[in-house]
């Protein structure tokens, strides 16, 4: 029997591979892929509670394209900032883009 | 609730996505974890279809598979010098990092497993396509309007942040 806690137990842990992405990637084209991991593990949380708790009403999918959308946003103008970061500082490591620290 | 068939397939989907997810973040080369992010997608579209939510599950692929995944790899061929695999890709919190999402994962699977959702019992809508589009167009017409407009921003925002003057 595959239940509601199943799919969020499975959405937790890719929560959760997305987040050590972030926390350890030096790349920073790596760390915006563990944010769509993040993004996704979040659209099967939504897409589940919808299916399992208001089977008829639909609003999770909805909500679930309206992230879809803002995921792709998000990916257009974070890797315009990569390309430009590559293009001033001859490479992505996040670790030597320290200018704005103090 | 699933049974049968449908349990197996979960399980199968389950494994794909979390290795998939974990190879993402762990391999050396950076060209081979966008490789994996497209499995990892493809797992969670049949998640999608699992549970009946058929437009997502294309949407997933038309969107995630088919744009952010190639968008990621021709950022990652523009910066070509970073993409060998002597380079480190990991720094030095890995550990840290590693002790910090188990907890969280510990605490949140304890959370889900002490909660009772209010579930329902009823068949899952079947044409959803439909029954989306009119949703669109009538209850979410706005959050809709918005959504395109940021987008459209986004978009802008991308040509004017990356040319080059």
């Amino acid at each position: 029997m595959i239940g509601l806690n199943h799919f969020l137990t499975l959405s937790t842990i890719l929560f959760c591979i997305g987040i050590f992405g972030v926390l350890t990637r030096r790349n920073a084209i790596g760390i915006l892929m563990s944010i769509e991991l993040m993004f996704n593990a979040v659209n099967i949380n939504f897409v589940a509670f919808s299916r399992f708790v208001t089977p008829t009403a639909l609003v999770g999918q909805i909500f679930a394209i309206f992230i879809i959308t803002i995921a792709a946003a998000e990916a257009t103008v974070g890797l315009a900032i990569v390309l430009l970061i590559y293009r001033n500082f001859k490479g992505i490591n996040v670790d030597n883009i320290n200018i704005m620290k103090w | 609730m699933l049974t049968g068939v449908s349990e197996a397939v979960y399980y199968i989907l389950a494994a794909i996505i979390i290795g998939s997810g974990v190879m993402v973040v762990s391999m050396k080369n950076i060209f081979h974890s966008a490789l994996f992010l497209v499995l990892c997608f493809f797992g969670v579209a049949g998640i999608y279809i699992l549970l009946s939510a058929e437009f997502i599950a294309a949407v997933q692929v038309l969107i995630y598979v088919g744009a952010i995944t190639i968008l990621m790899i021709f950022a990652i061929m523009l910066t070509a010098r970073l993409y060998s695999a002597q380079i480190k890709q990991s720094n030095e919190q890995v550990v840290p990092g590693l002790i910090i999402v188990s907890a969280l994962l510990v605490i949140t699977i304890f959370a889900l497993s002490k909660t009772t959702w209010k579930l329902s019992s009823q068949a899952p809508e079947t044409q959803t396509v439909a029954e989306i589009g009119k949703l669109l167009m009538t209850t979410y017409v706005l959050p809709f309007e918005i959504v395109s407009v940021v987008l459209l921003s986004a978009l802008i925002g991308a040509i004017v942040i990356a040319r080059r003057d």
